[in-house]
Formats: C-alpha cells, structure tokens, sequence
C-alpha cells in the first residue's frame, strides 16, 4: 500500500516534469533537453532562499525563476532557430543543458550539498502510517494536472495553443500569435517544473549541479511512452514509470535492475505502439 | 482610391531564379468578388500566400485600404484584416466546428478579457466567453453547420469542412477574405449552396473577397471581375466574359 502511494507520488513529479516535455514538443515541435535542468536551477532557488527566509517565499521565487529561464532560455537560444533543422534545435537544447549545469558549478561547486527542508512528519490514513510528503505531492500534483488540463480546454490562450500544435501556419493566419503562445508554453511547462522540484527535494533532499539530468530523462522517457505531444499521455507516463520504479525498487530481486527494467519498459511500449499509449497517429498531409 | 480594399502595385516574388509571380497590379474594390483564374502553376496560391504573410514579395508591395502591409508578419496581416482559406483544407481537425470558429474570434478586442480575469474565473471571463460562443454560433448558422458544432471537425464531409474553413475565416473579421478553391471538390449542388453563400456573405459583412477558382462556371457565374494570370504573368483583366475569351486565354488554357 504504502509502495503504491510512494509510487503514485513519484509518479506525479515525473508526470510534472514530463508535461514540459509534451507541451514544448506539441507546441514547439522541439525537444527541449534543457527542461531537467530547470529543475536543477529550480532546486538550487529554493537551497538560497531558504537559508534566508521560510519555504512558502523559498517556492514563489522558485517558481518565477524558473518560469523566466525557461522564457530567456526559449527567447535566446530556440526562437533565433525557429525555421532551422529539427537536428540545429536538438543540438542546442543539448548544449543550453551543459551551460546551465556549468554555471550550476560555477556558483555552487559540483559537490551535492544536504538541503534541511521542515520536516513533515507522517499521517494515519484508515490502518495505513502515510508519510506526509507523499500526500502533499499526490495531492498538488493532480490539483496542477488538473488545473492545466482545465487551462488547455478552456481558455482562449489554451484554444490557441492546441490550434497551434494542430497547424501552426494555419493558427498564425487566424490571427494567432505563435511566438506569443510558444512563450507561454514554456513558462507553463518550467513554472510546473519548479513544483517538481521542490516535490523532489522532500524525497531526495539534497542539491547537486546534475540533479536534473535523471529525473529529466526519466520524465521524458514517460512523456514517450505516454505518446509525446499528448498531455493526458504524459500524466499516465509519468504515473506508470513512478509505480513501476517503486514497485522494482521494493522487491529485492528486481532492485539492481530498476533502471534498467523502465527504459526497457519504454522500449517494449514503444515496440508494440510507436507511437506512444496516447499518442495520436498524425497524417501527413501533402 | 476611397473605396478601394486591396492594391498590388508591380507585386512579385522569385524563388532563386524563378519568376514565380511578376508586376502584378490588381485593384479591387469594396463588395467586389474578384476571380484569380489561371492554369495550374501559374502563381495564384503564391500570391495569396504573399498576400498573407506567408511569403515576403520580393518586388512591389500591396495596400490594404490605402496602408501598406507588403512583408508585415502573418498575424499583423491577419489583424489588419485579410483572412484566408487554403487550397488543401487545413482545418484544426482534433478540435470541434465551433472551437475552430473561436480561435478565429481569438484576437478581436470585444472578446479580450485581461488574464487575471480569465485565470481567476471572474464573471467578466464567462460573459466573454459566453458572448464569444454566441457569435461562433451566428456564424455557423450561416454557413448551415450550427447543428455539427460540436462534432469534431475532421468528421465533416468534405464539402462542410470547406464551409468550415470558410467560417473560420470570417471569424477573424476581415475587410477582404481570401478563398482559394473553395468548390474544389464540391458536387454541382455543393457549388450552387457555396454560391448563395459568398453572395450572402458579400451583402451582409459588406464584404470583399478574392477567390481562385478553376471552375469556370463558378466564377463566371459569382465574380464580378477576374484576373487571369499564366507562368505569373496577367494575362488578362477584365470582367468574367471578356478576360475568358480573350485569345491569349484561351491559348494558355487549351495550348497551341
């Protein structure tokens, strides 16, 4: 019980992260490599801040900072690339992820620094002890999920930006402003980011230029086998690839093989349904 | 000048060493339906898409209500005021007929409302909203299609998401609309609904609109002036009778 519960919390942070991952790709058409080291950046805001002040105002700049590097990070270094190569792209979010892990080090050192977050403490829930921490991240989790999913269907910009990741030419000749909505996508998508990362710090709590890179790829490992570009495919990935890591991590014959037993996970997924368990098979039109 | 909606002065535009469009001058008044015509290649998708934004001429310019907007981006244009269809449909095909009509309304200043409203769910954001879906739903019932509004769009016979695509045009509030082969596909009763409707559109949106049409009878039956245009050069200007039968035309469409 308690491993399905811890399951389905780390399922919510990886299903947070992977969001970025999907929205930037349905939007963008791009793989944003970067988005695990917003994390990063978001993680390293809360370790400053807290040493001054209390969590709440910790998150608020948590959170803007993120919002605003992942805007600065699309308006310098993705937008100048609008019409190049796909592979141009890929290739630069590649090396934004080196530069904010390098300027990660710079500031901070590589060493990974313990980070004191309050401790929670544990609650009972029917016969069960919950720790917490995982109430909170199940909980906000889906109130986020929700919230962008509430966000897409019915607001003006969410109609714009779906109307953009169906045909961006066709959106930008309604009158919709693509750069506009692209910029909104990744203050959306780094803005949940920082919430994945603050729900990270309470499992793992300490900091570390590459903290990151992991829960980044495992989140887009589940943004894949939910069907990329799909964001009910991401929150299903995110959840799925959380469950199965704490169910293999809890069984003492599958523990070593964790790692591998998810990326094999999104192979097999992938071998049966290329195109994701969401993803919706796009024809090309000529 | 006072009533003219869009002039092309010497518009023209080459890929490489491809003259694809040459010094093309059109004048096109207001309430005017006005037919580009000419055999297949012969630039009339190219210079709508210049038209639009989509590609920046590379000689002359173009003035819409007398104020330039030749190499403007293509939502500017689109606010300006010329809206567009496409030749193959491009519609938001995963979205209902009535979302894709409201993207269309997106950007106009009377459905604004600022984001804290909208974020928070205040009462102004659902009035804008609900005024919003009303106006979608005037302009569906035009077109016939108010009774499919939420069916997805990419589950309209073909003739419907041409209609569609039409609608969602209008949507953006133009002062010119342009139609690229809107009865392409059509059956002949298709054609003659399609008709009524341009014309129905024509006199009460006071509208003006530039079409491309390979079906003679529909242009010369609707337009009130056509262009013929042949390898990007006009060929002929004229009404629909005399442009049609001019020598030149006719040798450019049957050869010889």
């Amino acid at each position: 019980m308690s491993t399905i519960l811890d399951g389905l919390s780390l399922g919510a942070i990886y299903a947070l992260i992977a969001l970025g991952y999907t929205m930037v790709y349905g939007i963008a058409k791009m793989l944003n490599f970067a988005h695990g080291d917003i994390i990063m950046v978001g993680a390293y805001a809360i370790f400053v801040t807290l040493a001054s002040t209390n969590l709440l105002l910790a998150l608020v700049v948590s959170i803007l900072l993120c919002a605003v590097t992942g805007v600065v990070v699309e308006k310098l270094a993705y937008k100048p690339l609008r019409s190049a190569s796909p592979l141009a792209v890929l290739i630069t979010a590649i090396g934004v992820s080196y530069f904010l892990q390098g300027t990660a080090q710079l500031i901070f050192g590589s060493k990974s620094q313990p980070i004191t977050l309050p401790s929670l403490g544990s609650i009972q829930i029917g016969n069960f002890q919950v720790e917490l921490r995982t109430v909170i991240t199940l909980g906000v989790g889906a109130l986020l999920m929700v919230g962008l999913t509430l966000f897409v269907k019915c607001t003006r910009t969410g109609r714009a930006m779906l109307a953009v990741s169906e045909d961006k030419g066709a959106a930008q000749l309604m009158g919709v402003n693509v750069n506009r909505i692209i910029m909104i996508t990744f203050a959306i998508g780094s803005t949940l980011a920082a919430c994945a990362s603050f729900f990270y710090l309470l499992q793992i709590p300490s900091v570390s230029p590459t903290l990151g890179a992991m829960p980044g790829i495992k989140a887009f490992a589940a943004a894949v086998i939910g069907g990329i570009g799909s964001i009910p495919g991401a929150m299903v990935g995110g959840v799925l690839l959380g469950l199965v890591e704490k169910i293999c991590t809890s069984i003492p014959v599958l523990n070593p093989y964790t790692t591998a037993i998810e990326f094999g996970l999104l192979i097999v997924i992938l071998l049966v349904r290329p195109i994701g368990l969401l993803g919706v098979r796009r024809r090309e039109k000529v | 000048m006072s009533d003219i909606v869009l002039e092309t002065k010497d518009l023209g535009i080459s890929f490489g060493g491809l003259h694809a469009v040459q010094n093309l001058n059109l004048k096109i008044r207001k309430r005017q339906l006005y037919g580009l015509v000419g055999p297949n290649g012969a630039g009339k998708t190219t210079v709508f898409n210049m038209l639009t934004g989509v590609y920046a001429p590379t000689t002359g310019s173009f003035y819409l209500e007398g104020e330039e907007l030749t190499g403007k981006k293509q939502e500017i244009i689109n606010h300006k005021g010329i809206a567009r269809t496409f030749q193959n449909i491009r519609l938001f095909n995963n979205m209902s007929v009535i979302r894709n009509v409201m993207v269309g309304l997106h950007n106009q200043p009377e459905f604004k409302c600022n984001p804290f409203t909208s974020m928070f769910r205040l009462p102004g954001y659902y009035k804008s909203e609900k005024k919003m879906r009303e106006r979608a739903k005037e302009i569906l019932r035009i077109f016939n299609l108010e009774d499919e509004r939420n069916n997805l769009s990419c589950n309209l016979p073909y003739g419907k998401q041409r209609k569609l695509e039409i609608a969602r045009a209008l949507a953006t509030n133009p002062k010119l609309l342009l139609l690229d082969e809107p009865a392409a596909g059509m059956n002949p009763h298709e054609t003659e609904d399609l008709m009524n409707i341009i014309r129905y559109i024509r006199d009460n949106f006071d509208m003006t609109i530039l079409l491309i049409e390979h079906d003679m009878k529909f242009v010369s039956g609707l337009c009130d002036e056509v262009t013929v245009l042949n390898f990007g050069t006009m060929l002929a200007q004229g009404t629909p009778a005399e442009a049609l039968n001019d020598p030149e035309v006719i040798k450019a469409y049957i050869g010889g």
